[in-house]
């Protein structure tokens, strides 16, 4: 288990002053000055060598997008842009790193900002986080009042300003040019890729747009140093992690773990086990609901980390770990997501626009049972149809916890319909 | 839209101050980035958004009133009709669900007296069913107004709302008694931190 010394988050379950104050006893906002002094170049590289993966889902490698940026500012300024839109079912880490630690982001920021030669940034966090929205500009007025940020931040002579941005619930903007668009002050729709944020993005300018989490470790890498966080975890998926466990657990919780800890460990040491015993355990959603469930047979021995996961066809998307013991009706909750992909798809493809509701209807007559057994080959067939066909990704985390489902538990779909149709005979 | 109670909408005089800092934070000719922060204080001084405040804004921001209506129909937050001073929102994706919703949803309809979407006679509460709002592991939840009940139970629920009717604001958070999202009984990791100069 990951030693506490070792953890970067020390504050996360509020137990102490999340102010500028408790922030600096807990180490952040030390020597800044001299960790934007390495200059622009070393800390991308310290980021690189860190191994760093993006922490909202993708897993793209943070210093690696932090190259992508021009390296001198023309007539377009930089942007740093921080996706604080947390909605992704199961998944609710950078919350806690905003009510509780948000000095940590602050900081990363400034440091991510000077990266990659931007004076401005942008966190752009959900509508429903009032309360963390509210912690986040009094942390970053404190940083202000002090001059960590602002002119002169840390004294540096890099003049860095920092705004927090609140969503109005739509989903969808999480994706980082929906993002954008929303920022810019439109409809949350994607854009066409490429061009990609770093060369044309915020108002047409150079954007980096990071997770929470990825930015909010950046200090503490630069602090303890890329070999320090890349010795956790295997090779290529290094660092310690944010966890959220939920569902059929007896005790539902977040916790920073070590990358690549096995799932059945997360699961037994944090959050009680699973209820009624690990026996009992029908699959685990290990990444948010937009990747694909597991059955428990591969829950067994699976380590949580980016290839581990994709091993077994799913992902560790945001490590949001959701639970479901024998007691679920996984086609019920499987038809719960497709009803939110439906509510969320932003209209715009027609693949997802149509394709959503049209999967969502037909595993509404599944879970009810009035439907034909070859209709699930067809829904198969259909969510080959919406993925991969679409600007963003939105219709491939509706088509995929669809595949899942019927990959690993089509028995029980089936056992719907004839249960259906053997109470009309 | 229904816009037949809001015939007019200005800022007050102290809103109109916020809403030029808030137009303040974006370069100068982007100010249509604005247009989701204003539209909210206009939906916290109205309580809803209706077409005059979609005119006001569009005016303070130079943007079309249908660039503004896409906005306002685009995403959820934005009260296109009238709602209670109370809007109770409860949570039934996926890790609420397998949580328990189903009776915290049952017991506010039945401690309400209203379903989804409806408001009550008295007009003091809205009750909506949302999708997720990012507190999974302190399932099941909801929202009423801009703060989190988490951890309920339909008997929580329930006794939260009550509060309410009677003019109390419960404290929000887990209702159980935990600390946040640390497991119920305590956390299994940092318990022997403790950091010099810090206080309280």
């Amino acid at each position: 288990m990951l030693r506490d010394q070792d953890r970067i988050f020390t504050n996360l379950y509020g137990l102490h002053d999340w102010g500028l104050k408790g922030a600096q006893a807990r180490g952040d906002w030390d020597g800044t000055k001299a960790i934007l002094e390495r200059g622009r170049d070393a800390i991308v590289e310290e980021v690189k060598n860190s191994g760093l993966r993006g922490r909202g889902g993708a897993g793209f490698s943070t210093g690696m997008k932090w190259s992508f940026m021009p390296k001198t500012e023309g007539a377009r300024p930089h942007y740093l842009v921080v996706n604080a839109d947390e909605g992704e079912p199961g998944t609710c880490k950078d919350r806690e790193i905003m009510r509780f630690d948000p000095h940590k982001l602050v900081e990363g920021c400034l440091i991510a900002g000077f990266a990659v030669g931007a004076h401005a940034g942008y966190i752009y966090i959900r509508g429903e986080f009032y309360r963390e929205a509210e912690h986040l500009q009094a942390a970053i007025d404190q940083a202000y009042a002090a001059g960590l940020i602002g002119a002169n931040a840390c004294g540096s002579g890099w003049a860095f300003d920092l705004y927090v941005h609140r969503g109005m619930g739509a989903y969808i903007c999480g994706e980082e040019s929906a993002l954008i668009e929303s920022l810019e002050g439109k409809k949350g729709q994607p854009r066409l890729k490429p061009p990609f944020p770093a060369g044309v993005g915020l108002y047409g300018c150079p954007t980096t747009v990071n997770n929470v989490e990825s930015i909010a470790v950046v200090p503490t890498i630069m602090r303890r140093g890329a070999s320090w966080f890349a010795g956790f975890g295997r090779p290529k998926n290094s660092g310690t992690k944010l966890f959220c466990i939920s569902g059929h657990v007896n005790k539902p919780c977040n916790v920073e773990e070590e990358m690549s800890i096995p799932l059945k460990e997360l699961i037994e040491k944090h959050a009680g086990g699973v209820r009624g015993g690990w026996n009992n355990l029908l699959g685990v959603i290990p990444g948010g609901c937009s990747v694909p469930v597991l059955p428990k047979e591969t829950c067994d021995d699976v380590l949580m980390d980016f290839d581990a996961l994709r091993d077994v066809r799913s992902g560790l998307g945001t490590a949001a770990v959701i639970v479901m013991d024998k007691s679920t009706d996984i086609v019920r909750a499987i038809t719960r997501l497709s009803r939110f992909y439906k509510h969320e798809s932003c209209g715009q493809c027609t693949p997802c626009r149509e394709g959503t509701g049209w999967m969502w209807r037909l595993m509404e007559r599944i879970d009810a049972g009035n439907a034909r057994i070859d209709e699930i080959d067809l829904l198969e067939q259909v969510t080959r149809q919406v993925e991969g066909h679409t600007i963003c990704a939105l219709a491939d985390a509706a088509a995929w916890p669809i595949q899942g489902l019927i990959r690993h538990f089509r028995p029980l779909m089936e056992a719907k319909i004839q249960a259906r149709s053997q109470s009309a005979a | 839209m229904s816009n037949e109670d809001m015939t007019n909408f200005a800022f007050t005089p102290e809103n109109l101050d916020a809403a030029r800092k808030i137009i303040a934070r974006y370069p100068s000719g982007r100010q249509q980035s604005a247009v989701m922060p204003l539209l909210d204080l206009a939906q916290r001084q109205a309580g809803w958004v209706g077409l005059p405040v979609i005119e006001y804004i569009g005016e303070m921001l130079e943007m079309a009133p249908i660039r503004v209506q896409e906005v306002v129909t685009f995403y959820t937050m934005y009260n296109q009709h009238p709602v209670g001073q109370f809007h109770v929102q409860v949570c039934t994706n996926i890790c609420c669900l397998l949580r328990g919703c189903d009776g915290v949803a049952e017991a506010a309809r039945e401690s309400l007296g209203i379903g989804w979407g409806e408001t009550t006679e008295d007009g003091r509460f809205t009750l909506s069913e949302v999708e997720c709002l990012g507190a999974c592991v302190n399932a099941p939840m909801m929202q009423i107004n801009d703060d989190y009940y988490e951890d309920l139970t339909p008997e929580t629920a329930k006794a939260i709302i009550e509060a309410f009717k009677q003019g109390e604001t419960p404290k929000p958070g887990p209702q159980n008694g935990r600390q946040f999202s640390a497991p119920e009984g305590g956390p299994t990791t940092l318990k022997d931190l403790t950091f010099a100069g810090e206080k309280g």
